[in-house]
């Protein structure tokens, strides 16, 4: 008898055209088809390559898929998941490109063995436990490149989510939306102190109109901002605030009576416009 | 002996820190800023944080002890210069040097002492 994989390896040296022919033809008929995706040829091309590569590596001999001998067949399935990601493959259909090449691969294989079942049945399982564990890579790189995407949009969203608008000569404003966690509150604070030093801003408005909800975090986090707008020089003002808001606050003993607080964006820039102008003329009379 | 230097501007005094604060250092500074204080009768101290990148809680509690130590001699202190990095670090410590002025450089500062003074002589 045969060692395992020895006839999965003759089969592929042997009949390589016909399987994959056939494995082509089992992949068009599938159900996990997507031409809209995906143009034939493209298929024709990835299975003869995954073909050719899955040949190479059978014929180490070694039959553990994280080896060296297989680091061809995993960059090239790591590229097709990624690829298929992209196109916006479902991760069933990613990894049915692996899992349908044992039909035809099983096909043969009963053929060749004939009426011994106990080699048929050892065989097949461990082509089984092979294509297996090809099929969870393509899952799992799938997966990866997806996460890959969901954090870079994060970033970008973090990015995009913070600007610092200047509204006047001296007043800054921080619309926030979306919520602060305290990585947020981070990438907030850095870019309002940078831009308090830059502009040399004497009060920032803080409007949290787009804020969903204020929890005793997101208060701490908001309070963080002011007392560290306020050692580079800076009043901060919170406006924004929905009623809604002004309830939970009050609710959960937040104390925000060291800092002003005003209902609208355009009350909070009026206040601050008084202060500014309240303090010009004598600043230039102290400077001068 | 390395000495942070004291200058009088008028009826203030001017504290530049640009080297790292030790214990020494620190309470030298003390020493001095209180003698000068008084010596100068001064009314206002500026303390100049703007070329330090790293503060620790150290430089923090020294920060608000001078404070605390000038307002009893009747002078107050504004401490100006503090760069955005500082700024967050003070924040995370849980120092926010409650009872000390601040602002952003020292053109502001001496603009909030002389406000202050002038609203007294009122």
């Amino acid at each position: 008898m045969p060692a395992a994989g020895q006839t999965l390896r003759k089969i592929i040296a042997q009949s390589q055209k016909e399987l994959l022919a056939d494995w082509i033809q089992t992949q068009l008929g599938a159900t996990t088809l997507r031409s809209d995706l995906m143009k034939e040829s493209e298929l024709r091309d990835q299975s003869r390559e995954f073909l050719a590569l899955l040949q190479a590596a059978v014929e180490s001999g070694n039959t553990q898929t994280d080896g060296a001998s297989w680091a061809p067949v995993r960059d090239f399935l790591a590229r097709v998941s990624r690829s298929r990601a992209m196109q916006g493959f479902s991760p069933a259909e990613t990894a049915t490109f692996v899992l349908s090449i044992k039909q035809p691969l099983f096909a043969r294989l009963r053929a060749e063995f004939g009426g011994d079942a106990q080699g048929l049945a050892d065989e097949i399982w461990s082509t089984t436990d092979l294509l297996d564990k090809l099929g969870l890579l393509t899952v799992e790189s799938f997966v990866k490149s997806r996460e890959e995407l969901i954090q870079r949009q994060q970033r970008e969203m973090m990015e995009l989510s913070t600007p610092v608008v200047q509204l006047w000569e001296n007043i800054l404003a921080l619309p926030l939306i979306g919520t602060l966690d305290s990585e947020r509150t981070q990438v907030v604070m850095e870019s309002l102190l940078q831009k308090i030093v830059d502009t040399g801003a004497s009060i920032a408005i803080i409007d949290i109109t787009g804020v969903p909800t204020v929890d005793t975090l997101v208060a701490q986090h908001l309070l963080k901002t002011v007392a560290a707008a306020r050692l580079m020089g800076a009043d901060c003002i919170i406006s924004g605030i929905r009623p809604q808001i002004a309830q939970t606050i009050v609710h959960l003993g937040v104390n925000l009576s060291d800092v002003t607080t005003k209902a609208s964006l355009a009350d909070a820039f009026s206040i601050a416009l008084k202060r500014t102008q309240a303090k010009l003329p004598q600043q230039f009379g102290a400077t001068t | 002996m390395e000495k942070i230097p004291i200058l009088k501007m008028g009826r203030f005094l001017l504290v530049t820190i640009q080297v790292d604060m030790h214990d020494q250092l620190a309470l030298q500074l003390q020493e001095d800023l209180t003698a000068r204080i008084v010596a100068a009768r001064a009314r206002g101290v500026l303390i100049d944080i703007s070329s330090l990148e790293v503060v620790d809680s150290f430089i923090g509690r020294m920060i608000s002890n001078i404070a605390a130590m000038a307002r009893v001699l009747d002078a107050e202190t504004v401490v100006v210069g503090i760069q955005p990095a500082v700024a967050i670090t003070l924040v995370e410590l849980g120092l926010s040097l409650e009872g000390v002025r601040t602002a952003l450089n020292v053109d502001r500062g001496m603009a909030l002492l002389h406000e202050r003074l002038a609203d007294e002589q009122r």
